[in-house]
């Protein structure tokens, strides 16, 4: 049984100036399904990343997000800001960007940014002392609360975010874009840098978030032990172009993808697709 | 053997020091020897005269040697830059004092008037303190917090003051009135000339500021019929006090309080508005850190991308912080006016903006206390060193320079978190960030 | 008709000296990404070194007018891009991996520094020179209007015009032209392949500053007065020339010195001369705005 489509990418091309790093790309991302975006380095992933979260404004084609309740949003025609809070899609970024000198609270907080001051009046009734006001705050710190429990950072939250390791910093990015309800989350190589054990941890982390808050989840990931372990979609992007979609099982037995990784003599390809297998 | 060693390595030591300080010198001497080793004035005829000032050339040159010679030789010995070198159990202690120091500042700025009762002269500069440090504080907010840098700061300030006095002027309406509306007509000129340049990146924005307070203080200076043009506006109307004019009349302040008339009895109330309109500033500024839309001013300052992808306006954000901050700047140009009772462009002029955001500098961008201590430092400092006039400015910009590179936090070097899940914490300055640069500083 | 042409040629010759200074601000805005506040005043200090050079040489007997001259232009070069090289290394340097604003409020300082340290040791007066290069050409007889081309404007022209060429021609045929280009593309990479970086920005600024003394003896042969503030406004207007041109461009920062220069002349001579500062620094907005890349510039797509 297929899921209802959430993110529909319709021919979407982006050229920068001579350059074409996305060459008319299509595909489809579903409700409650893990999507990955994969390729070699330079494919044009971040830069589809972008388009969709409205960084960049793709030079054709259409994005669509639509919501369970039937709400629907074209993304190319949105700035980066609307997309977060009216068509609720949430990023990672490839270099972790947190709020190094505010604290995981604090970061945790901003997120729920756009909800907070609607409960403020705008500022005005927060300033003089407003009852819903500390309510709002109160509910917003419970569930910045949760989620640092969820990825064992209750213990930090008074830190200030720049003097976490990296692993912990990448998951406090995850939680950072969850706080912000969103529909369709975009994690750009969250697994970078992590060693075997936290990739398993990251793994089970998004299977239960995927399960428990019914969103859906697009990544590119380097990491082909977490890419076939956790994703129920595969897109594989080289040169801009997509060479192959479907299935984990599918896209890993492809000869295509396996050139465009190694670009290896038609001998070796056995060997290869065996470590691909790991 | 290393007894042995030491006076070896010592001499070499000296050796290289003395090629630096020699180095040093030589481009003293050649940065010196025309600007200072000579003067031009204009002789008996109108055209330019020479003469020497070899004196001075050698003094200042010998002085580079000598300052030269001994940062080489300090180097040498402590590898260590000098942040470190103050302890960390003083750097905890300092922090700790922090409440105690605001609260004894702020009684201290209480009693001023009482203590200096009679002496007019520091009760004028209390004034001008404030007033500088109500600028910092507005300042703050768009710098500190929100990480815009606004070089035209001046440019609210005189449309504050102007507003005041036009409307004062022109309708008659009280103190109590004008001075809101002052610090609103500065907001609205914040809001229309933040809303096309706010998008640019942080040093364009800073350029385009400092173009927008010279176009303002130039329409100030040209627009001779609105504004009267270099001669300024006078006769603007004083402060009462809530109607009771600070005169020896009979339905005067003195008489209806039964004192003998005195004019430091004007004095002491404007210090104590400037006062209260400061704390008010300071308040409001802490309040709004506590708020959403300060947290975001915070987040805007450290990664602004970050903000955009989390849903946040960074425009409307931006803005805000803007208005806000002209409002304030506003408030303290109405104060200004009618404290003067006199106002002319030449109060408005970039050396203003730049004196403010030296101020903000200073203090420690975001720091509340630190803002206020650098504004008492900086104007106390000008006017201690009246005598030197000339060489008050040279020392500010110098300053400003040694500021940002030794101590770019300012003089409070830590962030207080605006909300805590459990226990206090201080956040070493080494991490926040003002904006993306890389690595963290 | 001839009033319009008049208005040309003086309008050409003042953006030739905005376009001097704004190489300054191009190419170090180009290779560090900073605007460097000060260097409308390192202009202001090079007119006052200019100055005192001159003077000097006619006390001491030289007083041939194109020797002096000569002499005046490279002892003005040499020692103003020392200070160039010395405002880089103590207030610049340092700041080189601090947060994004904290070269530019050195550079404000500093910019603050060197307007009061000419103001100290030469006194807040204005300093007039009298004509040294007189003559010209009348080029258009009109019905009460001539148009006259000046001997000292086609000097300010000529030698604008063959330091661009020289300049144009260093960075891309010259091994410091290459390095410097490298260091503008990409700063650590550069590093990386063996590029002295320090040194290189160095020279970047040694040479904006040695343009930038030129502009200030052009500027004060030309006006014939100057003071400690002039490095202010003449700042800003080249910057603005800068980003009309395209920061990091070369040509451009010498195409918008002369729109700038144009723009100014023409507006005082037909509309207000009061508020040709005015008209200055919202060309500055409106190009910073609308045109940030300027005419020559490349976009910038921000890595996100």
């Amino acid at each position: 049984m297929s899921a209802d489509i959430v993110l529909t990418v319709e021919h979407v091309a982006m050229r920068f100036g001579g350059l074409l790093a996305v060459n008319d790309l299509s595909f489809v991302a579903r409700e409650r399904e893990i999507t990955a975006l994969i390729g070699p380095n330079g494919a044009g992933k971040t830069t589809v990343f972008n388009c969709i979260t409205g960084f960049y404004k793709p030079t054709v084609g259409r994005l669509q997000l639509v919501h369970r309740g039937g709400a629907s949003f074209l993304l190319e025609r949105l700035p980066e800001f609307r997309i977060a809070r009216e068509a609720r899609v949430a990023r990672t970024f490839q270099n972790v960007r947190l709020f190094a000198g505010m604290t995981l609270l604090e970061n945790l907080l901003v997120a729920q940014h756009n909800a907070l001051m609607v409960a403020s009046g705008f500022t005005v009734l927060g300033l003089f002392g407003s009852r819903a006001y500390d309510r709002a705050e109160a509910a917003a710190i419970d569930k910045a609360r949760y989620w640092l429990d969820r990825v064992g950072l209750a213990e930090r939250a008074d830190d200030p975010a720049g003097a976490l390791p990296y692993g912990a910093q990448r998951r406090l990015e995850i939680v950072r874009a969850m706080c912000t309800d969103p529909v369709l989350l975009c994690l750009d190589e969250p697994a970078a840098g992590l060693n075997n054990r936290e990739s398993a941890e990251l793994n089970a982390f998004l299977h239960a978030i995927r399960d428990e808050h019914a969103i859906s989840i697009l990544l590119i990931e380097h990491d082909m032990g977490v890419v076939m372990e956790i994703s129920d979609h595969i897109v594989v992007l080289d040169y801009g172009e997509k060479i192959a979609d479907g299935a984990p099982q599918q896209v890993r037995n492809d000869a295509k993808v396996i050139a465009a990784y190694l670009g290896v003599a038609d001998e070796e390809v056995e060997s290869v697709e065996a470590e691909v297998a790991r | 053997m290393a007894r042995e060693g030491k006076p070896i390595a010592r001499r070499i030591d000296l050796i290289a020091a003395l090629k630096e300080a020699a180095l040093a010198a030589l481009v003293a001497f050649g940065l010196f020897v025309l600007l200072i080793g000579f003067r031009t004035d204009p002789g008996p005829t109108g055209a330019l005269v020479l003469s020497t000032r070899f004196g001075a050339l050698a003094a200042i040159v010998a002085a580079v040697f000598l300052l030269a010679l001994l940062r080489a030789l300090v180097w040498q010995q402590a590898a260590a830059p000098i942040e470190r070198m103050v302890p960390a159990s003083l750097k905890a202690a300092l922090s700790r004092a922090a409440p105690y120091a605001t609260a004894a500042f702020v009684g201290f700025a209480l009693i001023v008037p009482i203590i200096f009762y009679d002496n007019r002269y520091l009760l004028d500069l209390g004034i001008v303190i404030a007033t500088y440090a109500m600028l910092g504080f507005g300042l703050n907010i768009v710098v500190g917090l929100a990480g815009l840098l606004n070089l035209g700061y001046a440019a609210f300030y005189a449309i504050g003051a102007y507003s005041y006095a036009l409307i004062a002027l022109t309708f008659g309406l009280s103190f109590w009135i004008c001075l809101p509306l002052g610090g609103v007509l500065a907001a609205l000129t914040g809001i229309i000339l933040g809303f096309p340049v706010l998008r640019l990146r942080g040093d364009y924005l800073a350029i385009v500021t400092l173009g927008f307070g010279e176009i303002i203080r130039l329409i100030l200076l040209n627009w001779q019929t609105l504004t009267g043009g270099p001669n300024g506006i006078s006769g603007i109307p004083r402060p009462s006090f809530f109607g009771l004019p600070f005169n020896s009349a009979d339905n005067g302040f003195a008489a209806t309080f039964g004192l003998p008339y005195s004019p430091t009895h004007r004095v002491v109330f404007l210090y104590y508005v400037i006062l209260a309109l400061a704390l008010i500033t300071v308040w409001v500024t802490l309040r709004l850190r506590r708020l959403p839309i300060g947290r975001a001013w915070e987040a805007l300052r450290e990664d602004e991308i970050a903000c955009r992808a989390l849903g946040i306006n960074t425009t409307m954000t931006k803005l805000t912080a803007f208005a806000i901050g002209a409002m304030f700047g506003g408030f303290a140009g109405a104060f200004f006016a009618t404290r003067q009772g006199f106002i002319s462009p030449e109060s408005f002029t970039f050396g203003e903006s730049a004196l403010v955001l030296a101020i903000v500098v200073l203090g420690g961008m975001g720091s509340q206390l630190g803002v206020a201590v650098a504004a008492a430092v900086m104007l106390g400092g000008f006017e201690f060193f009246r005598e030197f006039e000339q060489y008050r400015m040279l020392v500010f910009g110098a300053a400003m320079v040694a500021i940002v590179i030794y101590r770019p936090r300012g003089l409070v070097a830590t962030r207080k978190p605006s909300v805590l899940l459990r226990a206090r914490k201080i956040v070493p300055a080494a991490i926040v960030q003002d904006a993306r640069s890389g690595s963290p500083a | 008709m001839e009033y319009f042409v008049q208005q040309l040629i003086n309008g050409i010759t003042l953006g030739s000296i905005y376009g001097l200074i704004a190489i300054g601000y191009t190419m170090v805005y180009g290779i560090i990404g900073m605007i460097n506040f000060a260097h409308g005043d390192i202009f202001m200090v090079g007119a006052f070194t200019a100055l005192i050079a001159f003077l000097i040489l006619v006390a001491v007997g030289v007083t041939a007018v194109p020797l002096a001259l000569f002499l005046v232009l490279l002892i003005a070069m040499a020692l103003t891009a020392l200070y160039g090289w010395t405002v880089e290394r103590i207030a610049y340097r340092p700041l080189r991996h601090s947060f994004r604003l904290a070269p530019l409020i050195s550079a404000i300082g500093m910019s603050i520094v060197l307007q009061n340290y000419v103001q100290v040791a030469q006194g807040a007066r204005v300093k007039p020179l009298p004509p040294l290069v007189q003559g010209g050409y009348t080029l258009l007889e009109g019905h009460d209007f001539a148009v006259r081309l000046s001997n000292i404007q086609i000097i300010v022209v000529v030698t604008t015009l063959i330091l661009m060429l020289g300049f144009s021609f260093m960075v891309a045929r010259t091994r410091l032209g290459r390095n410097m280009r490298a260091c503008e593309q990409d700063l650590k990479m550069a590093a990386l392949v063996g590029v002295d970086v320090d040194r290189t920005i160095s020279t970047t600024f040694v040479l904006g500053a040695a343009l930038a003394a030129v502009a200030g003896l052009m500027f004060l042969l030309y006006y014939g007065v100057i003071d400690f503030f002039i490095g202010f406004l003449a700042g800003v207007k080249a910057f603005t020339a800068a980003v009309l041109g395209g920061i990091g461009s070369l040509p451009g920062a010498m195409i918008g010195g002369i729109l700038i220069g144009l723009i100014e002349t023409l507006w005082s001579a037909y509309f207000s001369i009061e508020y040709k500062d005015v008209a200055a620094f919202s060309i500055l907005i409106i190009a910073l705005i609308f045109l940030p890349t300027g005419i020559f510039g490349r976009p910038e797509v921000e890595k996100v």
